[in-house]
């Protein structure tokens, strides 16, 4: 997938979890990506995130430390 | 008809029982010495048919209101002068009735004589002959002679010529126009039962009768029937007691002996329907009567279009290619199942176990879409599996499952008739759901409110004798604004039923929610400018709504096919628990999903989450349970969804695929990136009846059978589960979960099914909310509706009765985010999409049928405004761009659109509207944004390069070599 497309794909949900009453929408959105995105799509998004996550959200980029880490790509 | 019926018919009697029945206190009686109690409001007839006394009648029927113009139902009533018509006399408590007597004999002769005198006698060569209710009664009532003779030299309506030779002018021609159905005006006896099933049934009201006495006809108020308003639903025939109208098939084949019972395959309605046939040739099918979606009632789709099932394009032999460009190569069952499991095993060792996957089918059985997802899981060792409910209802999933818990639509289809207020929000019942279409008009001839939030005028807006109360022409994409406003307004107007909600709901999530919808960003006067909704209709909508009364809110794809479809649905649910509309009879939020079998696929675990029953596969518990039933380790990690797929495949990572029942080149949207993504696979299965467009991309084709040659289970969009019934032996040997099942063991698999009854007691086994369901059970019940388990033995047609399956209902704060597809001056206007009646999803079924009578192409409906300036006019080519791409149709000016909007269907596959839609989603769960694309319109000269490209692409790839000697 081209980072621009999971760039818009995280974004949309961040989007979402914005509006959300409370603190803890990083984690929130970090535990809609460990349900619903398959370990090679999370690896992608760190590949992109360590390449210096450009257009990335800043709640999307808050909530990669809750996201888990594929165990093989 | 002597049938043979299966279930037997001791537990579902056919017979009509004359009128409907009711549900007063007792009252008793008695008839013809035998004591009756029967409800009030009861009629004579249909007490005496309880009790075993059949009156003869013609014009009355179970499932129309008494009509009483036949007068052969006449009985005497002690105490009462006259001979009172039965059907129309109410029962009262101590009445003395006698059915027969000498004097009621000689009166319904009479009645017989007068019929049979204005009748042809060609009994024996009529295609009624044996299923005919004028023959019975003439029978009956002992009719031996005929004194007004049924001569040519008389007035009458069935001689072609008086004995001069001059052509009768009562005599009409036969109409032939419907293909379905011919209606013989010289057999008519004018019981009115036609006219009554339309009205009344249907809600069509294309049928009236003309003139009075001896000059009244049937009218179809058109030069003939399919000019008419008819819409073929069949009613009329099912209603006729004549040949008068009558199914083409029973002309052409005789009456059918015997029939088996089964369920729709087409959309979610799931109707159930007599298969009637001869030897394993199908005459016709009649919707039955028993059936607890339907009562009796049928669409065009599922009661006349069955004939793709032997159309000569089935494919009925396995067939093979290395590469897509080679013309296919038929051979065995084994040898091609062989060279599948080579190939995806010989993928998986080159590029990992998670490079393959499976994409389960809305169309098949439940026990099909199980194994199917079992492959994966158990055979592949990954979660690479999905279903094209990832394309229509996966927001429902995920909005309903956040705020009451589970994904289920809330109520049965029989709490329409208890409701006061209908909501409809992108739904189109009339066309997509028909026969629930007409149990919702039937509602709202009896008075119930109406509110259509939808950018175009469906039927539904006005159509004969109803009208909605409020229509909300909202602009494409502005769903959530156009709902969080009419929570406004309730909130905000001190509408909100808070008794409820502090009982049912979470207080505290409430009040937050309630301070974020109370900011007049979300008032209509503030989302006008977005949803190009009038403020003070919208207002007095959400006043209707939370005040009117029962309300229920029934949305369909317009809702979830949308960047926020997941946020809409939250908020559909938000206005549903505002207002204190769940958890009894007719109200609730239901989705109306598309196809037959959407629920029970996502019932059985097609997703890549979750395991059978909804179950995140995160979850140790639930795996161990799959992993002690099926003797393997389950992959905790999600896995791909359909369009993760498709760009995992362009990556270079996703590499085999096997679709059961699925069209995704054409169903799916971005059809450049969906062939993009299969033209990378190395190996692809699709199993199918027809070489469907995604066969082109194709390395291996399974046959697959229709739902008339296999056994199993649909569940439909009020969670129902009914039966699918073998008619017929598959007709290319295998039905389709055997088929499946030997790929899993060609694969490695050990699998030993015999039967789909076996594969249910698995998934019973396995999943709490199936725990009850056997096939003993189905055959006894005729359906049930999941939840089915040791709490409720016999399901469960309504949810969250006794407070919500989450615990307490939670409101969710939906915020409104525009999509990222914008008009702008390159595409300014908006493409939504839809499907109409005659046709079925892709068309794949439907367009092989004469249903095409109805439904030649796919027209591109727009404003006369937008036309005007464009220089476009009815019928012209026009060039419909995106940014995705481009095709071309033809031109429907319609002011059912907005100036700004227009609308297609994409039932055809040289239209490929789908070219034209972009790969926005849902941002939730991915579902594709179908309802919302940019778009500019202009003249064309015919098909675009494209489509020609890709019609010849097709008809290469299609080309079969024949076996080998
Ligand atoms: S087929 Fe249906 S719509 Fe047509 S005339 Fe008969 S009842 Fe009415
Ligand atoms: S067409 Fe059939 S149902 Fe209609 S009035 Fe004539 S006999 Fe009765
Ligand atoms: S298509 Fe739907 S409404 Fe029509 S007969 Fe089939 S299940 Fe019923
Ligand atoms: S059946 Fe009662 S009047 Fe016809």
């Amino acid at each position: 997938m081209s980072p621009e497309k999971l760039t818009m794909m995280a974004n949309q949900i961040a989007a979402f979890f914005k509006t959300q009453p409370g603190t803890d929408g990083a984690e929130r959105l970090a535990a809609h990506l460990n349900d619903f995105w398959d370990p090679r799509m999370r690896a992608q998004f760190f590949a992109h995130l360590e390449a210096g996550g450009q257009g990335l959200d800043p709640l999307v980029v808050d909530a990669a430390q809750f996201v888990r880490r594929p165990a093989e790509a | 008809m002597k049938d043979f019926i299966i279930p037997s018919d001791k537990t579902f009697g056919d017979k009509d029982m004359g009128t409907p029945a009711k549900s007063g206190k007792p009252v008793h009686l008695t008839i013809d010495g035998a004591r009756v109690t029967v409800p009030a409001g009861t009629s004579v007839m249909r007490a005496a048919a309880e009790a075993g006394l059949d009156i003869p009648k013609l014009c009355a029927s179970d499932n129309l209101e008494a009509f009483g113009s036949c007068r052969l139902c006449v009985v005497e009533i002690e105490g009462r002068r006259g001979t009172p018509a039965s059907c129309t006399t109410p029962v009262h408590e101590g009445m003395v009735v006698r059915t027969q007597s000498e004097k009621l004999q000689r009166m319904r002769k009479g009645v017989m004589e007068l019929y049979i005198s204005d009748h042809p006698l060609d009994c024996l060569t009529c295609a009624a002959n044996g299923d005919c209710e004028l023959q019975d009664m003439a029978g009956v009532v002992g009719l031996r002679e005929v004194r007004y003779d049924a001569a040519p030299e008389k007035a009458n309506h069935f001689a072609t010529r008086d004995t001069s030779g001059q052509p009768n002018p009562e005599w009409l021609p036969k109409d032939d126009s419907n293909p379905y159905f011919s209606y013989d005006p010289s057999k008519c006896i004018v019981c009115n039962r036609c006219v009554r099933a339309c009205e009344e049934v249907q809600g069509t009201f294309a049928l009236t009768i003309e003139g009075r006495g001896f000059d009244s006809r049937v009218s179809v108020g058109a030069e003939n029937f399919l000019e008419s308003d008819c819409v073929s639903c069949g009613a009329c025939v099912q209603a006729c007691p004549t040949a008068t109208l009558q199914e083409k098939s029973v002309i052409e084949m005789g009456v059918p002996q015997r029939s088996v019972v089964t369920t729709c395959a087409y959309c979610g309605v799931g109707c159930s329907f007599k298969a009637e046939l001869n030897g394993d040739q199908l005459v016709r099918m009649v919707p039955w009567k028993h059936g607890k979606a339907n009562r009796g009632h049928s669409c065009v789709k599922g009661r006349f279009a069955y004939g793709y099932a032997d159309h000569p394009d089935r494919i009925l032999k396995p067939m093979i290619r290395e590469r897509i460009g080679e013309p296919w190569q038929e051979v065995s069952w084994e040898e091609a199942l062989g060279f599948a499991a080579k190939k995806m095993r010989g993928i998986q060792e080159a590029y990992g176990q998670k490079s393959i996957g499976v994409i389960t089918s809305s169309r098949c059985t439940n026990e099909e879409t199980y194994l199917v997802q079992k492959l994966a899981r158990a055979v592949f060792g990954n979660n690479n599996t999905d279903t094209c409910a990832r394309v229509c209802h996966s927001p429902t999933g995920y909005g309903l499952g956040q705020t009451f818990g589970t994904s289920a639509g809330t109520q049965d289809f029989d709490s329409v008739e208890k409701t006061d207020v209908i909501v409809v929000i992108g739904a189109n019942p009339t066309d997509a759901h028909p026969v629930f279409g007409s149990r919702m008009k039937k509602r709202l001839r009896e008075g119930a409110k109406l509110i259509v939030i939808d950018p175009r005028k469906i039927d539904l807006v006005k159509s004969a004798h109803i009208a909605a109360d409020h229509h909300l022409q909202l602009r494409p994409g502005t769903n959530v604004a156009v709902v969080s406003a009419l929570a406004h307004v309730i909130v905000t107007e001190g509408l909100a039923d808070e008794s409820y909600i502090r009982a049912r709901c979470d207080w505290d999530e409430y009040l937050a929610y309630a301070e974020f919808i109370s900011d007049e960003r979300h008032s209509p006067e503030m989302t006008f400018a977005l949803t190009g909704v009038d403020p003070e209709v919208l207002r007095a909508a959400a006043r209707t709504f939370a005040t009117g009364g029962n309300g229920a809110i029934y949305y369909g794809l317009g809702v979830t096919e949308h960047s926020q479809g997941s946020t809409t649905v939250m908020g559909i649910a938000n206005l549903a628990m505002l207002t204190g509309n769940v958890g009894r009879e007719g109200v609730g939020v239901n989705p109306l999903r598309g196809q037959n079998n959407v629920q029970g696929s996502c019932d059985m675990g097609s997703f890549p989450h979750e395991l059978p029953g909804y179950r995140h596969v995160k979850g140790e518990e639930v795996r161990s349970i799959f992993e002690a039933a099926w003797g393997v380790q389950i992959d905790p990690e999600p896995g791909l969804r359909i369009p993760n797929m498709l760009d995992a495949a362009v990556d270079g990572t996703f590499k085999g695929l096997y679709c059961q029942g699925e069209d995704i080149l054409q169903s799916d949207p971005d059809t450049k990136h969906v062939s993009a993504g299969l033209a990378a696979m190395e190996c692809v299965i699709v199993h199918d009846l027809f070489l469907n467009e995604t066969a082109n991309y194709a390395h291996v084709f399974l046959p697959g059978s229709t739902f008339l040659e296999k056994d199993g289970t649909f569940t439909n969009a009020e969670r129902r589960i009914n039966r699918v019934r073998e008619v017929m032996a598959p007709k290319a040997g295998y039905a389709d979960w055997e088929v499946t099942q030997l790929l899993a063991n060609a694969m490695g698999a050990n699998w030993h099914y015999t039967h789909p009854a076996q594969i249910m007691q698995e998934i019973a086994l396995t999943t709490p909310s199936f725990a009850g369901v056997t096939y003993d059970l189905l055959e006894e019940k005729g359906s049930v509706q999941w939840p089915c388990n040791e709490a409720n033995p016999e399901g469960t047609p309504l949810m969250h009765v006794d407070g919500f399956v989450r615990g307490k209902g939670r409101f969710i704060v939906t915020e409104y985010v525009a999509t990222e597809e914008k008009t702008g001056p390159r595409f300014p206007l908006l493409l939504t999409t839809g499907r109409i009646l005659s046709q079925y999803n892709v068309g794949a079924q439907t367009r092989r049928t004469e249903n095409s009578t109805w439904h030649q192409e796919d027209l591109l409906e727009i404003h006369p405004h937008d036309a005007e300036v464009r220089g476009v006019k009815e019928g012209d080519w026009v060039r419909l761009a995106s940014r995705s791409g481009e095709t071309s149709l033809r031109a429907k000016l319609s002011e059912r659109v907005s100036p700004g909007v227009v609308y297609t269907t994409f039932h055809h596959p040289d239209t490929q509207a789908n070219v034209i839609t972009t790969d926005f989603s849902d941002w939730a769960t991915n579902c594709p944004e179908y309802k919302v694309t940019a778009v500019q319109v202009g003249l064309s000269n015919g098909p675009s390069d494209w489509q020609e490209r890709y019609a010849a692409q097709a008809e290469q790839s299609r080309r079969i070599l024949p076996a080998a000697e």
